[in-house]
């Protein structure tokens, strides 16, 4: 089994989701990146408005529309924080 | 017989006067609940921006304006926290008595005092006062969200970053230091006013167990630490408006108790004072009775 990352995705006023997944995707605003297990520790702040994809075992992928947010990956898990966070308006797909 | 009816009718109407206390009693009882809960639930994203920042704040070099002590403070801002409504104890006169305190301190240091007020109460306190506002805020002190505390934090941090020496966007003065008075929720029993430092903030230095983790930075770090400080001190603000809505029910739910303790109480008394006056009527119509009968009959005997 590949290894997984954690991800905590938090909003202000709660905590959105979190979990482990195969791969993260998200767009700062010096481009788009792709954190998968064993990512380099980075901070970024993230494009707005954005969204960030992921993609969890098993194929599924569940993906947020995030405003004023930021990204932080460290050695075991990954953190994006949002000021306003809402399921994509646009699922990519079923989970 | 006019005594009776008058207890009566005060019978009643500290009656509903109860069931309208506890009525509130129970509607803060629950919104406690529901404020500690949006206590916990922003925990995660201050623990995460605290979390970052300490990160950052190692790697940039911190001589952001948000950050450094201005050298002269000419001006300080200080931010109050109360409530919208009233029937919370002494939730408003304690917030409004610690700022007292610590603007007196301020002034006491040679600082001119910037208010901005949070909160219908202490918008009426200062006003009646005749005290100058510079910004107030109201309608959500229960339930506060986090776009009322950005709007908050965004005027500060305007007011802060403009200084004493110049003027925000909208032509008010500038500040070189601000403060914050909110209520603390330690337990159901207690609330405790806080006066705290929000700007210029205090790096600490903390010994480091191991080398840092090298992060790395999209974008620079100078620039990160630009766009996430001010999102810190409307979290800040955030978690105190929470705390002290939390605290706005806890004190309005005791003061609500022992309301509806004493409506009980008196109604106990003035029902009893009652059922002896009304003991003491029939009383004394038997005895008028009985006066009266005997009369009779002493009449009749001497027919």
């Amino acid at each position: 089994m590949a290894r997984q990352v954690h991800v905590e995705v938090v909003s202000v006023e709660e905590k959105v989701w979190s979990g482990d997944a195969d791969m993260l995707i998200a767009r700062t605003t010096e481009g788009e990146l792709g954190v998968m297990p064993g990512h380099a520790p980075l901070l970024g702040q993230l494009a707005e408005p954005s969204k960030v994809r992921i993609k969890l075992p098993g194929g599924g992928e569940q993906a947020y529309d995030v405003s004023g947010g930021f990204l932080s990956v460290t050695e075991d898990s990954v953190t994006v924080l949002a000021e306003d966070c809402a399921p994509a308006t646009t699922p990519a797909a079923a989970h | 017989m006019a005594q009776i009816q008058q207890l009566r009718r005060r019978v009643r109407s500290t009656r509903s006067t109860a069931k309208i206390t506890k009525a509130q009693e129970l509607v803060a009882t629950s919104r406690i609940a529901k404020a500690q809960e949006r206590v916990e639930a922003a925990r995660p994203y201050a623990e995460a921006i605290t979390g970052v920042l300490t990160a950052l704040a190692s790697n940039a070099n911190i001589d952001h304006p948000l950050l450094v002590p201005r050298q002269r403070v000419r001006r300080a801002g200080v931010l109050v926290v109360t409530s919208d409504r009233g029937l919370a104890g002494p939730y408003n006169a304690n917030a409004l008595r610690t700022a007292e305190e610590l603007i007196s301190r301020l002034k006491a240091d040679g600082k001119e005092v910037t208010l901005y007020v949070i909160g219908r109460k202490g918008v009426s306190y200062y006003r009646f006062r005749g005290r100058e506002i510079a910004g107030s805020w109201t309608g959500f002190s229960e339930r506060p969200t986090f776009d009322d505390a950005r709007e908050v934090g965004e005027s500060l941090i305007e007011a802060f970053v403009a200084g004493a020496d110049g003027e925000n966007g909208d032509g008010g003065r500038g500040v070189d230091e601000l403060h914050m008075v909110s209520t603390q929720f330690k337990s159901l029993m207690t609330q405790e006013p806080v006066a705290r430092f929000l700007a210029p903030m205090q790096v600490e230095e903390r010994e480091q167990t191991g080398p840092m983790p090298a992060y790395e930075f999209e974008p620079e770090p100078d620039e990160l630490l630009d766009a996430l400080l001010p999102k810190y001190i409307n979290t800040r603000i955030y978690a105190a408006l929470l705390d002290s809505a939390a605290s706005e029910s806890a004190s309005r739910r005791r003061a609500m108790k022992s309301a509806t303790d004493n409506a009980e109480e008196m109604i106990k008394t003035l029902t009893r004072q009652m059922n002896s006056a009304r003991q003491a009527a029939i009383t004394q119509e038997i005895s008028e009775i009985v006066g009266g009968a005997n009369a009779l009959a002493s009449a009749g005997d001497e027919v």
